[in-house]
């Protein structure tokens, strides 16, 4: 384990520009291992960007993403899974076609071994699916075992999204508005799970959000982002206070 | 133990199972239910193109990858039974060493073309494949010295094999005991046993990946899968599976040329299979096989004989002159994509969910 000085993963002077536009622009930041980190800033301020850069979606135009103190800037996408770094995605993204509890049996077998197995039968490995079902019962879909991702709700197919990263079993966990269009009888389901991933040890979060009671109620830390740079972070109640981030974000952005 | 053969992943439906037993029976006993030098020849052809249309499912169906170089596969088998014979001779050395040569070109080829066009995108590949079955037909017809060109080669196999060969002096129920009746039966083993290898397959872990590649690689990828190594692995075994094919072919016929194994209008009849069928079944190639080379050797005769009955009727009786069957064909293909346009096999399946 590193220990808790060193981030467990860091961000410096992250950027990256489609064409002429600088859509994250110099980003420096380091996570530190256990807190929850949200990311906040107006529609187009580059949160979703600067995930993709960190899960590794999009390469950087430049900069460095560090992971413990290794540079994976340049790995790619199952790499950085495998690493620990997991994400949930703002849109729903999951494989329609199958069943729920094949989703989440998917995301389980693949960091075990044998996910290569050409000869073993998928569905005769009790352990993973005894690990998927305890994934499914958490996010509350117990019930829906068999049903197509395709034929959910939106509510439940991002409750699924949710398991799947559960499934991954990473260090790191990144949502990206994980409520999203969800009804306000649903959220709380979600947002009790991250709360309860909180409190799972040494799980380090990083969470896009825009209800701004979510974010009070559950980050430690808080990053501003506005037209792709960081234009402050901190503690969520000085930050929420400065003047930079209300001329930014709260003035602008919300309500 | 016969679920356990099965891979858990039997025909499902009752209507679907019976069907299916049907033409595992028929096949199974074709030489006795239906003597005879045509129906058997038909029964093997279903056999052996059960076994490629199954391995191209596992591209198209399972992976979702397209691929026009299937038919390529499947002739290196093919030739590398055909060259080997021809040129040491018949034996079963030649057949064993023209088929190990035969399936590990293949695999090899197929190594190569996924390795370079895999990373891009599905059009592309489909496009690559394209081109390099194009090339390979070309180079088959140039090396006429080696493969004896748009003739083909015309070889022997070992006597055991041969029509020539009696193994038993009595006929089982009026059949001959002879080298023919070995191969059938060499054949229909032969396709079984792939068969349940590649529904083995689907059903592995690694199946379930390719599925998930097939529904959102996007996914996948953020899950950890290296859908790259995946996509390769399932192209070298569609291709080693189509090379056997094509080895059983190579037997069956005792000869090979490009029109038999190499041909784009048996790639096109390939994925008109694979649809018919139902992608993303096993099962689904076992139907479509059967229901396409059966209507292929037999809608002729069938029309012939309508054509006949209706003589009296000036137009009906032209329509179904028998010269008119390949609209045929493409009418029932219409109307199958039409009405199941998941296949006969998804549509059975498709009822209970």
């Amino acid at each position: 384990m590193a220990s808790p000085s060193v981030p467990v993963l860091e961000t410096r002077d992250l950027t990256i520009r489609f064409g002429g536009h600088v859509a994250v622009d110099a980003v420096s930041y380091s996570f530190r291992p256990g807190n929850l980190v949200a990311i906040v800033g107006p529609n187009g301020a580059g949160k979703t960007t600067y995930f993709n850069l960190i899960s590794g979606q999009l390469r950087a135009s430049g900069g460095a993403v560090l992971h413990k103190g290794e540079d994976i800037t340049t790995l790619s996408v199952p790499d950085r899974t495998r690493r620990g770094i997991g994400r949930a995605f703002q849109l729903t993204n999951l494989f329609p076609r199958l069943s729920v509890l094949e989703n989440v049996r998917l995301a389980v077998q693949a960091l075990r071994p044998g996910a290569m197995g050409l000869f073993a039968l998928a569905d005769a490995d009790a352990g993973t699916l005894e690990i998927a079902m305890g994934h499914i019962a958490r996010c509350g879909l117990a019930d829906r075992l068999d049903e197509r991702a395709a034929n959910l709700s939106h509510g439940d197919q991002r409750k699924l999204e949710v398991a799947l990263l559960l499934a991954l079993e990473s260090e790191i966990v990144m949502f990206d508005e994980p409520t999203a269009g969800m009804s306000a009888d649903e959220a709380p389901v979600i947002l009790d799970l991250i709360k309860s991933i909180k409190a799972d040890t040494g799980k380090t979060i990083i969470l896009v959000e825009h209800k701004m009671d979510v974010i009070r109620s559950l980050a430690d830390e808080i990053m501003v982002l506005h037209n792709g740079q960081l234009v402050a972070s901190g503690e969520p109640g000085a930050v929420m206070g400065s003047q930079v981030v209300r001329e930014a974000y709260l003035g602008t952005g919300l309500h | 133990m016969i679920k356990s053969l099965l891979s858990g992943d039997a025909p499902g439906k009752p209507l679907l199972a019976l069907i299916v037993c049907a033409v595992v029976i028929c096949l199974a006993l074709a030489p006795f239910l239906f003597p005879g030098t045509r129906s058997v020849d038909t029964a093997a052809r279903i056999c052996i193109i059960i076994v490629l249309v199954a391995s191209y499912d596992l591209l198209l169906g399972y992976t979702g990858i397209v691929s026009f170089a299937h038919t390529m596969f499947f002739g290196i088998g093919a030739y590398g039974v055909a060259i080997a014979s021809s040129s040491m001779g018949p034996g079963w050395d030649a057949l064993a060493l023209g088929g190990a040569g035969g399936v590990l070109v293949a695999a090899a080829l197929a190594f190569v073309i996924a390795l370079a066009s895999l990373r891009v995108r599905a059009i592309f590949f489909a496009m690559i494949t394209l081109a390099v079955a194009s090339a390979f037909g070309v180079l088959v017809s140039q090396l006429y010295t080696i493969t004896g060109g748009e003739d083909g080669l015309t070889y022997r196999l070992p006597q055991m094999l041969t029509p020539a060969f009696e193994f038993a002096d009595f006929r089982l129920f009026g059949v001959r005991l002879d080298g023919r009746l070995l191969s059938y039966y060499l054949i229909f083993f032969s396709a079984v046993a792939l068969f349940l290898v590649l529904l083995r397959l689907v059903n592995s872990p690694f199946g379930r990946v390719l599925q998930a590649i097939r529904e959102n690689d996007f996914r996948a990828e953020a899950l950890g899968y290296k859908t790259v190594h995946y996509r390769i692995v399932a192209s070298v075994v569609s291709a080693v599976v189509a090379a056997l094919a094509g080895v059983l072919l190579a037997i069956w016929l005792r000869y090979t040329g490009p029109d038999t194994t190499l041909s784009l209008d048996l790639m096109i009849d390939i994925l008109v299979m694979v649809v018919i069928g139902g992608m993303g079944t096993m099962w689904g190639s076992v139907l479509g096989a059967t229901i396409f080379v059966m209507a292929k050797n037999y809608l002729r005769e069938v029309m012939g004989a309508a054509s006949a009955l209706t003589s009296d009727l000036p137009l009906v009786t032209d329509i179904l002159h028998p010269d008119r069957w390949l609209f045929w064909l493409g009418l029932l293909f219409i109307l199958s994509v039409y009405f199941f346009p998941t296949g006969i096999v998804g549509k059975f399946r498709r009822s209970t969910q």
